[in-house]
């Protein structure tokens, strides 16, 4: 092969798990977490700031954890589950906590980065559901936002909590009442 | 009762949609369309002597392949100049694709077409360009001096020239009693949206039309501009805004090449075609802003009353000037802020150099003319021992001097005259809030722990709401629903939320009623579009006018149904009624079918408007004259001049002893926009612009080498604050109405980020002890101004021995 020539792309198909729900699709070995979820599934939730996994606007969440949609192959999502801000909301359509409290507090603006904030911020709040002010500051520091200052999505992470508590509160309190 | 929506915190319609990855950003759109990508220049100066292309013709996937040679007609000519001005004397813009010469990294030299943004690269990849390397001009200095040229043809690098005077600065300065000079120097930024450019266009070819999405701040520009290009007309081309992932002024800018070679390629390949730019790309042939070096003279009295301010400006502008001289001309004129400058002369020189194109960033050329008031009123304060507030105070213009006229023309060519404000008032609500008056004691207090904190203050003030005008067009559909539309657009600002507001109070309809469409050139196609902190002016007060027209025409029809005199009605709820009978009433969608004299019952509403039609008048035709169909109406708003917006901000900063770096320990606000719509967004404008003021004063710098590549090209290099490096803002509101709007109201987009460059220099001189002039500041720039200090190259501040004389040692 000389060096002008173009090697065929393989093509492999992958089964993704994405929302719980399965998909099946054909994919090059380099195409991009992102842009398969994006593009080839058509969940354009996510969003694609620097391609280079500094700014977290296309974080997904992978068996739960926080990962960069742009940093991981679509191959190497096989076999995972993938959620993503698409996948959020409970099933009759209610917000998710940590939506409902970006929309109290004005935690967005543009609200291209918010995918990435919400997903970070869904998994942070399980494994920590009462942050300090600091605690919910750290969380989000990995995000970049150009509109917001970062003051509201502090207070939305501090409030999706409280929403959380609330919630557990009604359940069990519809619990009681049955 | 309606609960009033002007002024409350309204939750954002917008949000529903974004939160659960609803949103309709550029490149979630196009699915199917052809996919460019672009060869750019690595030089920042050469000459091409050729392309082979050879290399990427087997490329899978391949569509097509443009360089300049196959640009024809009004493609292949310069990109236009937006906004000429007689100072503006030797404008440069560059081609779509580069003809013969490159005279900046990143500039695009071929397109490549291809069913996929993975294959257009691959293409790209295998495109062989040659260039012949010339060397560039790279810095201010570098571009004054003029060794090189960037152009040819343009002498001394020096694309406009221009000076403003009132009065004789130069005499009066010489013949003040105290005279300083002050060089400074302020950063090269960016706008840095998280979304970068984006467009994607389909040509119907049967309709022999175009539709345009692009992620634009101007969507009637781009309209006007690819039609001229194209050779359209321009009812066949349409430009649609989706979601835009923030602009903050690159945006504005139209138009950029891509956003007609992509409509030119769709047209020409008969498919559609989009382009999604990537980061790099973004950084390296979107746009920049700020770069300025500054000589500022100034004369003043013993109080520190300014006799006479004598500034000037070198202006970097970058390789072209498609935007013409708007950023120095803010500059230039806004630097006067809220103080009366004596006699006043101001001579700046904006400079082609071969670097990414200069245009508005969110702020626009006030932080840098803030920058250099605000040092000279911290500089005279210093000189003369006097209180930095104190020195203020004795130069502002007082409430009583309103409307003020600085007899200088701004930048929309109007005069530089101030509508309303209060600045002693803002300042003694600022020293409250912050603390002002009890700071020595804390910096005692700081000192015995070891600690060295400086206290900063800066004002400014932002002329909002420029002209020329926009509209807006309000309509009651049949089901009492209300849609409104304005042609500028959004890109984050909550402007469906806030002209709702202004909807639902002005027709007397719920506001979960009322749906708006911005940015939409089928909708509303005269517009200018969204920058300077214009749109709640413009469009708020135009929507307004437009919702009294229809509430008129809804009270006249009302009227006559109700056998009412429309002066006994009003509108609650959505309904017509008869003031003090709520029995009496109907509905506005009911009014809605009642103005269209359509006798057919689509609906249930028409249905019953049908029963209501009254007696009729055969002696008229349905629709009289002087009036047409349909429940809505227009309106425009134009205002004689801009609106000025004003505030001051105080920060407090600590800055470590040994390895220098900056905390923030405290960030005041006193913000002034007259009437808020909608409090909670103002806040978040606020918080917004603060954290772009601390990016630009502390980390971000677009580092370019002398061989004109900028180093920093990504977000891993080129350092914008996250959440753990903003702090938390703490906000007071004056409300000084504007007299020049039904609304009373002053544009709040820009504010935050204005004095903030200005307020850290204050902030982090008075913690330090001596004199800073540069901004950004990083720690390893303040630790080795430090050793300058220490070294005696650098002077005290005079009361700075003082205060730092218990931290140096």
């Amino acid at each position: 092969m000389t060096e002008t020539q173009i090697p065929t792309e393989q093509r492999l198909d992958i089964r993704l798990s994405v929302n719980g729900v399965p998909h099946t699709t054909t994919v090059t070995p380099r195409r991009l977490l992102s842009d398969c979820l994006r593009h080839d599934l058509g969940l354009t939730g996510t969003h694609v700031g620097c391609e280079h996994g500094v700014c977290g606007a296309c974080t997904v969440r992978v068996d739960g954890k926080p990962m960069r949609a742009c940093l991981m192959f679509a191959v190497s999502a096989q076999g995972h589950e993938i959620t993503t801000v698409e996948g959020l909301a409970e099933p009759d359509g209610t917000m998710h906590p940590v939506q409902q409290a970006f929309r109290e507090c004005h935690g967005l603006q543009c609200g291209f980065c918010t995918p990435g904030f919400l997903t970070v911020v869904s998994a942070f709040l399980e494994e920590n559901p009462t942050p300090t002010e600091e605690e919910a500051r750290e969380a989000v520091s990995g995000n970049l936002c150009r509109c917001t200052g970062y003051q509201n999505i502090v207070k939305s992470v501090l409030r999706a909590a409280e929403i959380t508590e609330e919630r557990k509160g009604c359940a069990h309190a519809e619990g009681d009442a049955r | 009762m309606t609960t009033k929506m002007f002024g409350a915190p309204v939750q954002r319609t917008e949000d529903l949609r974004l939160l659960v990855g609803n949103g309709r950003y550029l490149d979630d759109l196009g699915e199917g369309a052809y996919e460019a990508a672009f060869v750019r220049s690595p030089h920042a100066r050469a000459r091409i002597t050729g392309i082979d292309v050879t290399g990427a013709l087997d490329v899978d996937g391949l569509i097509a392949i443009y360089t300049y040679e196959d640009l024809a007609g009004r493609v292949a000519e310069p990109l236009p100049l937006l906004i000429p001005h007689p100072a503006l004397t030797h404008g440069r813009t560059a081609y779509p694709l580069a003809k013969e010469f490159v005279n900046h990294v990143g500039e695009a030299v071929v397109m490549v077409v291809a069913t996929d943004r993975y294959l257009a690269e691959d293409a790209c990849e295998r495109i062989t360009v040659e260039y012949e390397a010339l060397p560039p001009v790279v810095g201010i200095e570098n571009a004054f001096r003029a060794d090189r040229l960037v152009h040819d043809d343009v002498p001394g690098n020096c694309a406009a020239h221009l000076v403003q005077e009132v009065g004789d600065a130069p005499a009066a300065i010489a013949a003040a009693p105290n005279r300083l000079e002050l060089k400074l120097d302020i950063e090269r930024s960016a706008c840095m949206p998280m979304e970068g450019r984006g467009v994607y266009a389909r040509w119907d070819a049967a309709d022999e039309s175009l539709r345009v999405y692009t992620s634009t701040q101007t969507s009637t520009g781009v309209r006007a501009a690819v039609a001229a290009k194209l050779d359209l007309p321009l009812d066949r081309v349409e430009c649609v805004t989706p979601d835009v992932g923030g602009g903050f002024g690159v945006k504005i800018v139209h138009p950029w090449p891509e956003e007609i070679l992509i409509p030119w390629a769709a047209r020409l390949l008969d498919h559609e075609v989009k382009w999604t730019e990537d980061r790099r790309e973004h950084f390296i042939s979107a746009a920049h802003e700020r770069g300025q070096l500054q000589t500022v003279r100034v004369g003043f009295d013993d109080d520190g009353r300014l006799l006479g301010l004598d500034v000037e400006i070198l202006h970097d502008n970058g390789a072209y000037t498609p935007y013409g001289i708007i950023v120095p001309i803010i500059t230039s004129t806004q630097l006067l802020g809220p103080y009366k400058p004596g006699a006043y002369r101001v001579d700046f020189r904006s400079l082609y150099t071969n670097t990414v194109i200069v245009t508005p960033y969110r702020g626009a050329g006030r932080p840098q003319g803030v920058f250099a008031m605000e040092r000279a009123m911290d500089a005279i304060a210093d000189h003369l021992g006097k209180d930095r507030t104190e020195v203020r105070a004795v130069n502002f213009i007082q409430p009583d001097e309103m409307p003020y006229d600085h007899g200088l023309l701004f930048q929309d060519g109007r005069p530089l005259i101030y509508d309303s404000g209060d600045f002693p008032g803002s300042l003694d609500a600022l020293k409250k809030l912050v603390g002002w008056d009890e700071f020595e004691a804390y910096r005692a207090q700081a000192r015995a722990e070891g600690r060295r904190v400086g206290i900063g203050v800066a004002c400014y003030v932002e002329g909002t709401g420029v002209g020329p005008y926009e509209g807006g067009h309000v309509q009651v559909e049949t089901t009492g629903k209300v849609v409104v539309a304005t042609g500028l657009t959004s890109q984050g600002q909550g402007h469906q939320t806030v002209f709702a507001q202004i909807v639902a109070d002005e027709l007397g309809v719920p506001i979960e009623d009322v749906t708006v469409t911005t940015g939409d050139t089928r909708r509303f196609p005269y517009a200018v579009g969204t920058f300077a902190s214009r749109a709640a002016v413009m469009s708020g007060n135009a929507i307004a006018l437009a919702a009294r027209n229809v509430k008129a025409k809804a009270l006249r029809i009302a009227g006559e149904a109700l056998e009412a005199d429309p002066r006994d009605l009003e509108i609650v709820d959505g309904h017509v009624r008869v003031k003090g009978s709520p029995g009496a009433s109907v509905a506005l969608g009911t009014v809605a079918v009642l103005s269209n004299p359509l006798r057919y019952a689509f609906d249930e509403a028409s249905k019953a408007a049908t029963q209501l039609t009254g007696k009729a008048d055969f002696s008229k035709p349905p629709v009289a004259e002087d009036d047409e169909p349909g429940l809505e109406g227009r309106d425009y708003y134009s205002p004689p001049t801009a609106t000025f917006a004003n505030g001051m901000h105080a920060v407090i900063v600590e800055t470590d002893p040994d390895t220098a770096e900056i905390r923030i320990l405290r960030y005041c606000v006193v913000h002034d926009c007259g009437h808020l719509i909608n409090p909670m967004i103002v806040e978040g404008q606020v918080h917004g612009g603060v954290a772009q003021g601390v990016g630009g004063a502390l980390y971000e710098r677009m580092e370019y080498d002398e061989h004109g590549q900028l180093v920093n090209a990504s977000f891993m290099d080129f350092l914008m604050p996250y959440a753990s490096e903003v702090p938390k803002i703490e906000i007071d509101h004056l409300e000084t109405p504007s007299p020049l709007n039904p609304l009373g109201i002053k544009g709040a987009g820009e504010a935050g980020v204005i004095p903030a460059a200005a307020v850290f220099a204050s902030a982090i001189e008075d913690a330090e002890g001596f004199p800073i002039t540069r901004m950004p500041i990083q720690p390893s720039e303040l630790f080795h101004l430090r050793k300058r200090f220490a070294a005696g190259e650098i002077p005290a501040l005079r009361r700075g021995a003082d205060h730092a004389a218990g931290t140096h040692r």
